[in-house]
């Protein structure tokens, strides 16, 4: 089918070129060898033939492609008998299911086995397994008629699709070729078309934000429908067990607390880690350094936002986590004698820090920007009041690029709590509300990722919890993002 | 004011040293403290860098490394196939007792009594349990093979390869560890004789999943990252710099455009999972493409890089001057052509950089690949974007869940390989904006 499908639009092309080809030397035909005559240059009349050629031919292809195999569906599950369509719809999917995979068998049967099936002495079931379809269940009766129903429309629709496609690329053609002579505006035409082209492309970053809103909010009202959306979102227990096969008493509690507080707390001490140590860069780069300090240093930690957060994860599973283990292990022997790590190598504390390491640059370089920002004159009113560099920076220049630094932050922090790759390496799955930082705890992502890797059915409320959790996500760092971006853009014009 | 009035009066002359404090020994010393905070900060960065990659470098320099066990393997006929049918059966060859040929090799070159059950077993498992595949896929390319003695490398398990790289401390109590004292031995006698060697390792390039860690490598990884690559390439980078010419050249000044705008800066900021439960449900769930497959993670990354790109073409494009526009229009080119001949190719550099930089994020992506079912344990090669491929950053993944020692170093040679890349783009990206960036 896709193939067949690809060759015709292959076919359209070829025809479309050819309707630019035709198209350009017709143009350059009717100038009579006088360019100045024409109103656009013999390209753009080429160009035209070839969109009206191509354009009208593959949009119906398209809708065609989408359209026939719902419409083909609903008249055979109409054709089905009437035991059948009254047992309810999923029933009737099912029923729809075999009779295409018994369409798909038929096609590899031949007339004589056709004969023997069509007049009983042939089983269904047995027919076509030895052609190596599989049957789910014993075929009936009804199947092989509703199959070659089902497979007679599928090749007529095949067939007419072919036909009406060609008609209208070729009708295209004639049209447009028809339309050639001097005074014709094809440029124009041609460029009105590119505008479109251009509009449909920036529209994909609006429909990519309808997609995640609409695909996120419709899984999470089905995962809402047996879960309630107080028990989700004030609920302080995360439990979603997967219901054994046949008891459905077993729920499983979905309590979003747990994993905010445990998102909130990573994001927490990654900050408390990034942001001294980012800003201090910051102001070091931009105050202080020399521009061949500047010019090495920064890139350097540059590279630090250019790892692979999955990097992260690693360094923090192999390295760091061991290594705060080993040295609690230390300390406490020290102090207590007792030689046992009190920091577990998933931790609060490790995943945070490992975090913090990859927010440096974040901070550093937004910082930076920011900082460079405030207008030179503010600096050299305070250096001529006789105050000292560090002085400057911190009752001026600081306070003067507050708001944004506060934005940087912002954008830094949602970054924090939106990463997934660390955590769900370093953090733990131990979903669980404490304040212990030298202990597991989980974060959203990591549950998302949880409840949507191995062997999944997509109906069950373990698997629709990851779009409730993903929506929540969205719309935190959604409100941290426009929040940021606006405080960023105002203090820009500020200062423009 | 005080200090004003006392210091006009004749009679009196403040000494110096009782002038107004101004504490400058104290503020200088504050500036040098801040100053320092600041180099810290700098120092603390870089420290950390320097320890990431060191980590990843000291762990997985070694994987590049491999040791081979080389054999005088015998095909012996008896063993493949005892009863003679390959001619009729060709199947027989697929599933002879080949791991019997390895046997029967190492008993001979170490000298073993092949009736000593628990010694054999010891010898048998310094080979790698891919001798297997590898014995077959020779007899199978070539069933004149049977009847000679052919030398064949062989994969050495992987605690004999890290024992042979120093890996594991021989002075640990020979129960508590994974290599037992024969086994050291006779990777003495078969270093002396020349057959077991440590070559470079071309197997982490080529092979797939295993669970063996000496048999398995990134090749379908990468040719899975490859397809996802080059699908974001195709799409991503004419739907981006389409959207922002719009955007930048003809979009008029109103709500709906300042939305976009805000949209794709905001799009920008949003976390990689979104984008990930974003492909399972629709393009997955709804439009019913395969899961695992490439063609999706391909579109996935790709509506995650277009914000990158449009906001980098859109700095390329607002930087060339308005000259260039009015010098165009000026003899009489449409705008469209202005745009097409003039504009683009003067932003052209900007917009590659910025194409660059977001494949390379979308390379190391790893969480929305999660989601889509790229955690999957694929050991062919794909053959096209629709069959089920996992990514390099997933591989790393999979890898850094594993407890052996030998997937550590594994882990860490991937990564090495996937910086390599990373660092070749961004190296790519910073040369493309040297060489062609104008400054008007």
């Amino acid at each position: 089918m896709s193939m067949n499908t690809s060759l015709i639009l292959l076919l359209i092309l070829i025809i479309g070129f050819a309707a630019y080809l035709a198209g350009r030397s017709r143009a350059l035909a009717t100038s009579n060898g006088k360019l100045s005559v024409l109103h656009s240059l013999p390209g753009y009349h080429g160009t035209y033939a070839a969109i009206c050629t191509i354009v009208p031919a593959v949009i119906v292809l398209a809708v065609w492609a989408v359209a026939a195999p719902a419409y083909i569906d609903s008249s055979v599950r109409g054709a089905l008998p009437e035991t059948v369509l009254s047992q309810g719809a999923a029933t009737t999917e099912l029923a729809l299911g075999q009779v295409k995979s018994v369409a798909n068998g038929l096609t590899l049967l031949d007339d004589a086995e056709l004969a023997a099936l069509e007049n009983g002495s042939a089983n269904l079931r047995d027919a076509l397994a030895a052609k190596g379809v599989p049957l789910a269940g014993d075929g009936e009766a009804y199947m092989v008629k509703a199959a070659t129903h089902f497979n007679a429309m599928t090749s007529t629709s095949r067939i007419v699709m072919a036909a009406v496609v060609f008609l209208i690329a070729v009708a295209g053609a004639v049209f447009a070729l028809r339309g050639i002579s001097a005074p014709f505006r094809a440029r124009n035409q041609v460029e009105r078309v590119m505008l479109w082209t251009l509009m449909l492309a920036s529209s994909i970053a609006i429909l990519t934000t309808i997609g995640i809103v609409g695909s996120m909010l419709s899984e999470a009202i089905r995962f809402f429908n047996s879960v309630s959306p107080v028990s989700f979102f004030f609920g302080t227990v995360w439990d979603p067990r997967f219901a054994a096969a046949g008891s459905e008493a077993t729920q499983g509690q979905f309590g979003l607390l747990p994993l905010l507080s445990g998102t909130l707390y990573i994001a927490f001490v990654a900050m408390l880690f990034a942001v001294p140590i980012g800003l201090f860069a910051a102001i070091y780069m931009s105050e202080y350094a020399r521009p061949a300090v500047r010019s090495i240093a920064k890139p350097l930690l540059e590279i630090l936002a250019g790892i692979p957060t999955i990097v992260y994860g690693f360094f923090a599973l192999v390295t760091v986590g061991p290594f705060l283990r080993d040295i609690s292990a230390q300390m406490n022997g020290l102090i207590t004698g007792n030689y046992v790590s009190f920091i577990q190598a998933q931790s609060v504390l490790t995943a945070g820090i490992v975090m913090g390491i990859m927010l440096i640059p974040f901070v550093s370089s937004l910082s930076d920007d920011i900082i460079t920002q405030v207008p030179r004159a503010l600096r050299d009113g305070s250096l001529g009041l006789g105050a000292t560099r560090s002085e400057t920076i911190k009752k001026v220049v600081l306070p003067a690029a507050l708001p944004g630094i506060v934005g940087a932050l912002l954008l830094t922090a949602s970054r924090a709590v939106g990463e997934t790759m660390i955590v769900v390496l370093a953090a733990g799955v131990a979903a669980r509300m404490q304040l212990n930082p030298f202990e597991a705890m989980t974060t959203v992502t990591v549950k998302i990722v949880n409840q949507l890797t191995g062997d999944l059915e997509f109906n069950s409320p373990q698997t629709l919890v990851a779009f409730a959790l993903g929506i929540t996500l969205f719309c935190i760092t959604l409100c941290l993002n426009i929040y940021a971006l606006y405080i960023v853009r105002k203090y820009r014009e500020q200062y423009e | 004011m005080t200090e004003i009035v006392s210091s006009s009066s004749p009679a009196f002359v403040r000494p110096a040293a009782a002038r107004r404090d101004i504490g400058i020994k104290r503020r200088y010393a504050a500036e040098r403290r801040f100053r320092a905070y600041g180099m810290a900060a700098i120092m603390t960065g870089l420290f950390f860098l320097f320890v990431l990659l060191w980590t990843v470098l000291s762990n997985g320099y070694t994987a590049f490394q491999q040791t081979t066990i080389t054999l005088p393997i015998e095909f012996a006929e008896k063993v493949i196939d005892p009863k003679n049918e390959r001619a009729t059966n060709p199947s027989k060859l697929m599933t002879a007792n080949y791991p019997l040929l390895v046997r029967d090799a190492l008993v001979k070159a170490l000298g073993i009594d092949p009736k000593n059950r628990p010694l054999v077993k010891k010898a048998t498992d310094m080979v790698s349990a891919s001798a297997r595949t590898q014995l077959r896929d020779i007899v199978v390319a070539n069933p004149s093979v049977i009847g000679t003695t052919v030398n064949v490398p062989l994969l050495a398990e992987g605690n004999i390869d890290s024992a042979n790289k120093g890996q594991i401390d021989l002075k640990v109590e020979e129960s508590k560890r994974k290599v037992n004292d024969q086994q050291i031995g006779w990777m003495k006698t078969l270093t002396d004789s020349g057959a077991l060697t440590k070559d470079f390792n071309t197997g982490i390039f080529t092979f797939g999943a295993s669970s063996r860690p000496e048999a398995a490598g990134i090749g379908v990884a990468a040719l899975g990252s490859l397809y996802m690559m080059l699908i974001v390439l195709a799409l991503a980078l004419p739907i981006g710099v389409a959207a922002s010419i719009y955007l930048e050249e003809f979009a008029p000044k109103n709500r709906l455009t300042d939305l976009i705008e805000v949209n794709i800066n905001n799009l920008a900021a949003v976390p990689s999972i979104v984008y990930g439960l974003l492909g399972l449900s629709i393009f997955i769930n709804f439009a019913g493409m395969p899961r695992s497959a490439a063609l999706v993670g391909g579109l996935v990354l790709t509506l995650m890089t277009l914000p990158t790109i449009i906001i980098a073409t859109r700095a390329a494009l607002k930087a060339v001057p308005p000259s260039i526009r009015s010098a165009a229009l000026g003899l009489g080119a449409s705008k469209m052509q202005t745009i097409f001949h003039h504009v683009l190719p003067l932003a052209m550099p900007g917009v590659l950089t910025g194409t660059i930089i977001g494949l390379a994020h979308a390379l190391g992506e790893t969480a929305p690949l999660l989601l889509i079912g790229m955690v999957a344990f694929v050991v062919d090669f794909p053959g096209s974007p629709m069959e089920p491929s996992t990514a390099l950053p997933v591989q790393i993944y999979m890898w850094a869940n594993e407890a052996e020692r030998a997937f550590v170093e594994r882990t860490s040679g991937a990564i090495i390989i996937l910086l390599i890349f990373l660092v070749v783009m961004n190296l790519g990206a910073i040369l493309l904006r040297r060489r062609f960036e104008r400054r008007w």
